[in-house]
């Protein structure tokens, strides 16, 4: 079964009297385990695709089925418990909280799930772990590298072992070192079992997944296999 | 969230900007303590003055001509000439009131007193010197008392206050000399030492004389402006009243209680009465110091609307890993009550502290046994309206917070 079904999805932002449409009708399916990159030029929507996908915004026409549900049968609590239960986010600006430590930072999606306590701390350290920041467990975000910023953010996003994850132009910001282990990790937890979504403008970052959609003016101008997936742990990113 | 987890995060909000939260949580002190002072002194008021209508004896009775004042304002008719000697006699009539002690008239002289060329306004009262050493428990520390053959005799003698004796006579004896109180001489007798204000009465500038003379050579009058009268004991007094009233109305005319021309006092009634009058002044100066709070309640909103803006992206965060609106709004809401919470314990301290400092300084500048009353209603009050306050002011910021779209909130810079 497909875990994302849209159907001529359509979105327009509206300012006063002003209507900016950032999607003119996307349809596509994506199955549980997929690897889907969202390429295109800036302006052509595919931040807003994955918003969208990832409840953080809800379409303004068309259908989107999650796990066979239609959105607008959702309620917004309900949007927001699957953001926390089914869904992990990296972002480009990595979005941790400031003056909270690593730890507080990566609990903070189990501290909405109605976790226990211990359970909270074990979950966490194993994410942690996963991202390999055992060792800055107590830091603050402002002593950390971008790279391993991003890492925390990529653990506070498995923390709650979601099925998804969303990734919005995570190596954006980073070196290209720092961005080949994101992209690592990122492989590495889509070897496990997560579907992953990315979103980025770089054709080598987008080759790591298993198939790209490309997007421009809101709409999808092709949706391709990769022929050849890049390993990230094997090949160097040439930026 | 958990409230515990809320509870957290509210707290390290607060920490994050110590001087804002230190300076808000001043507001809402301020207003705390306001109130619990206000309250606290003027409980202290009312305790003293009803401690002291208390020790002129429970099985105090006081008639009174005209009718009963309704309120505060109204004084229709309180001076009317219907208690007279006969009503005395009737009432000290066994068969007419059986279960009351004594009863005695007393009527009020205004105008000075004076001794050779120094005058002084004095309170003085036509009434009997023993009947006003047993009320207020005060015997003449230099010469005695007049007596009631001094009363029937209609002697011109006077037991003054301590004041009276000082701005009259100076260090000069006073006991034996002669007063002039409207051109009458009177002989001192006695002089009170000094007690201050005791309820209604400043004991230090009274000057009693029997109530005989001073109807006779003083007014030139017949009637009574008050009886007072002795129970035999606190348990019977609803008996007594009933009595004294069914023995005036006969021998009125009286049919309808509605027309009575006289009325009732006990020292219940007293009691109440005076508590009325400090109650409604304490909610009219509580009110006056809750204005300060509800300053402090806008401090309050103030504060957190710019930690909302500021927070915008902390919110997109949290809404972006699974925070519902509910938890925003429980988040912004709890910051806000902490906030006015440790104002209200802080200022039910501060409070508390200062009423009892008040009541030290004005027992020493009144002279007076001011009680300290920790007020209790007062502290939970404060801590009630200043979490409610939290709740009101709190209530708007934390709605924006929790309405904002989570991508626009991420996006903020």
């Amino acid at each position: 079964m497909a875990i994302i079904e849209l159907t001529d999805l359509e979105k327009i932002y509206k300012d006063e009297d002003v209507e900016t449409p950032a999607l003119r009708g996307v349809s596509f399916s994506m199955k549980g385990g997929e690897f889907v990159a969202v390429m295109g030029p800036s302006g052509s929507g595919k931040s807003t695709l994955l918003h969208v996908m990832g409840f953080l915004d809800r379409p303004t026409n068309g259908e989107y089925y999650f796990e066979g549900k239609k959105i607008d049968e959702f309620s917004d609590d309900e949007l927001a418990r699957t953001r926390n239960k089914k869904m992990g986010f990296v972002f480009q600006s990595f979005y941790l909280l400031p003056r909270t430590t690593v730890l507080e930072n990566v609990k903070l999606p189990l501290s909405y799930s109605g976790i226990k306590g211990s359970l909270q701390q074990e979950l966490a350290e194993k994410a942690i772990e996963a991202v390999g920041l055992t060792d800055r467990i107590n830091h603050l975000p402002s002593q950390l590298s971008g790279g391993e910023k991003q890492r925390v953010a990529i653990a506070r996003a498995i923390v709650n072992r979601p099925s998804l994850i969303f990734a919005d132009e995570p190596t954006g910001n980073l070196d290209s070192k720092s961005g080949q282990v994101i992209m690592e990790i990122l492989q590495k937890l889509n070897k496990q079992g997560h579907t992953i979504i990315l979103v980025t403008h770089e054709t080598y970052t987008a080759q790591c997944a298993e198939r790209i959609i490309k997007m421009r003016d809101g709409k999808i101008e092709e949706d391709i296999k990769v022929a050849q997936q890049h390993l990230a742990e094997k090949d160097h990113f040439v930026k | 969230m958990t409230l515990k987890n809320t509870f957290k995060t509210a707290l390290t909000g607060l920490r994050a900007n110590k001087m804002r939260s230190a300076l808000t949580i001043l507001g809402i002190v301020i207003g705390v303590v306001a109130i619990i002072t206000v309250i606290s002194v003027s409980q202290g008021a009312e305790n003293l003055i009803l401690g002291q209508i208390e020790s002129m004896g429970a099985n105090l009775i006081i008639i009174r001509p005209g009718r009963e004042p309704k309120g505060p304002s109204d004084m229709a008719e309180v001076m009317s000439n219907s208690l007279k000697e006969r009503d005395l006699k009737a009432l000290k009539n066994k068969k007419n009131v059986p279960d009351l002690l004594d009863a005695v008239p007393a009527v009020a002289v205004p105008g000075t007193v004076s001794w050779e060329g120094e005058t002084f306004k004095a309170s003085v009262m036509g009434w009997s010197a023993e009947w006003l050493s047993e009320m207020f428990n005060i015997y003449p520390e230099e010469g005695t008392l007049f007596t009631e053959q001094d009363i029937k005799m209609a002697e011109s003698v006077a037991v003054i206050g301590s004041r009276v004796k000082k701005e009259l006579f100076g260090l000069s004896d006073a006991v034996g000399r002669k007063i002039k109180i409207k051109n009458r001489n009177f002989k001192v007798v006695g002089v009170l030492p000094s007690k201050g204000q005791v309820a209604m009465f400043n004991l230090d500038e009274i000057v009693v004389v029997p109530h005989s003379t001073a109807q006779k050579y003083l007014l030139g009058i017949d009637y009574y402006h008050e009886i007072l009268a002795k129970a035999k004991n606190e348990q019977v007094i609803p008996m007594v009243v009933a009595d004294i009233e069914r023995t005036l109305r006969e021998l009125h005319g009286i049919e309808d209680p509605a027309k009575d021309d006289f009325y009732v006092m006990t020292q219940t009634d007293i009691a109440e009465r005076v508590g009325t009058i400090t109650g409604i002044l304490s909610l009219l100066l509580a009110s006056l110091a809750a204005i300060s709070l509800i300053v402090g309640g806008v401090g309050v909103m103030n504060i957190m609307l710019v930690s909302v803006t500021e927070r915008t992206r902390e919110i997109g965060i949290r809404k972006a890993v699974g925070a519902r609106n509910k938890d925003i709004l429980n988040q912004f809401l709890l910051e806000a009550v902490v906030l006015t919470a440790i104002g209200g314990i802080i200022g039910i301290i501060l409070g508390a502290t200062l009423s009892f400092a008040g009541s030290l300084v004005l027992g020493r500048v009144l002279s007076l046994d001011w009680p300290f009353a920790f007020p209790v209603t007062g502290a939970l009050l404060g801590l009630g309206v200043s979490a409610f306050v939290g709740l009101v002011f709190g209530i708007y910021p934390a709605r924006t917070a929790s309405k904002k779209n989570p991508i626009e909130a991420l996006r903020y810079e």
